[in-house]
């Protein structure tokens, strides 16, 4: 005997599904927490159990960071930099302000790079966030160095290369919660 | 898709003036990050207790998932070892043969050293059990290679002591929060530990290189004496770490010395152990004359 449970569930489901993605107000609060909210989060990640014998996890605070200010321009205020780097320094072991200097520096490129590269696709925003995140890393790898003994700059290579890599996948997350902050 | 531009806010006179506002605290925002950046170099530990706010905030979720632990490092040593499986597996039955035969003789020498200790009337010095703790994380996404202990000040641990793991040495203690400790890990660049050749006492350091290894140079430059598979551990020199501590292994010759890999890799270490600064008094005198050279600069 056929139970007509599941059928009943099924449509119940999908019309609540429905309704919760057709004619939903933007609420101010979500609007401007889940942007700041992604970022810090992903500042924070390196307090996983993750334990690395060298630098490998990508910089996931500042790709998020960057994708958002990719896709929204004026999303965060020109110094906004300052705030989201500081928070990062204090998660990710480097010196403390290399962070806000390196992230406030990327805001003004950005702005820079607003300036003359109007329309641009896909693939170019893919290589000017792998540009910002190399240069990034490498600009980080001297700060430790002007503080204490650092390694060389090879030993950076396959964090930029698994960086670049991801940053088109932390993009497509953003875009996500991008809808899913504005309603649409 | 063109971004929408935001730069030319109309004609009103007071949002151009507000746009270039942003500006100014942009520029101001940068200098002051490169304020804090120039104090933190020059005072390394200044900030560290902001770090150890953020780490005591974030503890328990490492120490809830520090269950499930993951290792990046694992990812491309899994991959390589499918290739020279054959080879290895060879290698290691050799291996395994001769570790038999001395694992034999070594039985045999113990049974004699407690015959005769026991004549002498000796007795073995129990160690002192440190605190037994956790690595909950690492800074895996800087070049500085930290981890953080799931213990802190309220187990009694101070900043400077050594820790170990079942393996072999892990690192020091660089700051001490309540309830979490900053660990300065023996494969940063940073972290300086006087090692011996486990062979014949040939005295050396080793600096780590950041990427899993470390580099060992022997205290009398000009010769070479390394080679694969020499065993290292810590000299006792310095005061710091105690000596006779399995330290690493010698992978092959460099120009100057030797790469070596730790024994303790962190990733396959659940536990540390924390041990008492070996000889306290010999540390301070060397912190206070480091004290005086900076400050005769």
């Amino acid at each position: 005997m056929k139970s007509p449970l599941p059928a009943m569930m099924r449509t119940r489901r999908s019309r609540s599904r429905y309704q919760s993605e057709i004619d939903r107000s933007q609420s101010p609060v979500w609007m401007t927490v889940i942007p700041i909210a992604s970022v810090l989060l992903a500042s924070m990640i390196t307090s996983l159990p993750i334990i690395a014998a060298q630098p490998l996890l990508p910089p996931l605070g500042l790709m998020v960071f960057v994708a958002w200010r990719l896709m929204r321009p004026g999303i965060w205020p020109m110094w906004a930099g300052l705030p989201f780097g500081l928070f990062d320094d204090i998660f990710s072991g480097q010196p403390f302000g290399s962070g806000g200097l390196i992230w406030s520096l990327v805001m003004l490129g950005m702005e820079l790079v607003d300036t003359y590269m109007i329309w641009r696709d896909h693939w170019q925003d893919w290589l000017i966030g792998a540009i910002i995140i190399a240069l990034a890393l490498l600009v980080g790898l001297w700060f430790v160095g002007l503080a204490y003994n650092a390694p060389g700059a090879v030993i950076l290579l396959p964090q930029i290369i698994l960086s670049v890599l991801l940053f088109p996948l932390v993009v497509r997350l953003c875009a996500r919660l991008d809808s899913w902050r504005l309603a649409t | 898709m063109a971004p929408p531009s935001n730069r030319r806010p109309g004609y009103s006179r007071k949002a151009q003036y507000g746009l270039f506002a942003t500006y100014v605290l942009a520029v101001a925002g940068a200098l002051v990050a490169a304020l804090l950046l120039v104090i933190s170099i020059a005072d390394p530990t200044g900030f560290s207790a902001l770090r150890t706010a953020g780490s005591e905030v974030t503890a328990p979720i490492s120490r809830f998932l520090g269950s499930i632990r993951r290792s990046f490092g694992d990812m491309g040593e899994n991959m390589s070892a499918y290739f020279d499986a054959a080879s290895k597996n060879d290698a290691l039955n050799r291996e395994v043969e001769a570790n038999r035969q001395k694992l034999n003789d070594a039985a045999a020498l113990k049974v004699e050293n407690n015959r005769l200790r026991k004549l002498l009337g000796l007795v073995e010095q129990a160690e002192e059990i440190g605190v037994i703790a956790r690595l909950v994380s690492t800074s895996a996404s800087s070049s500085r290679r930290l981890a953080t202990l799931s213990e802190g000040s309220n187990k009694g641990i101070v900043t400077g002591q050594p820790i170990r793991g079942p393996a072999g040495l892990v690192g020091r203690i660089i700051s001490v929060g309540p309830t979490t400790a900053s660990v300065l890990l023996v494969t940063d660049a940073d972290n300086v530990v006087p090692v011996m050749r486990a062979a014949d006492g040939l005295p050396a350091f080793a600096t780590g290189l950041s990427n899993g290894t470390v580099s060992i140079r022997p205290i009398n430059l000009g010769v070479n004496p390394f080679k694969k598979g020499d065993v290292i551990v810590t000299s006792g020199n310095g005061g710091l770490y105690p000596p006779n501590i399995p330290f690493a292994l010698v992978l092959g010759k460099t120009d100057d010395g030797a790469t070596a890999r730790p024994f303790a890799d962190p990733g396959r270490t659940p536990f540390v152990m924390t041990m008492p600064i070996y000889e306290p008094e010999v540390v301070a005198i060397e912190a206070a004359s480091d004290e005086a050279e900076q400050a005769e600069e």
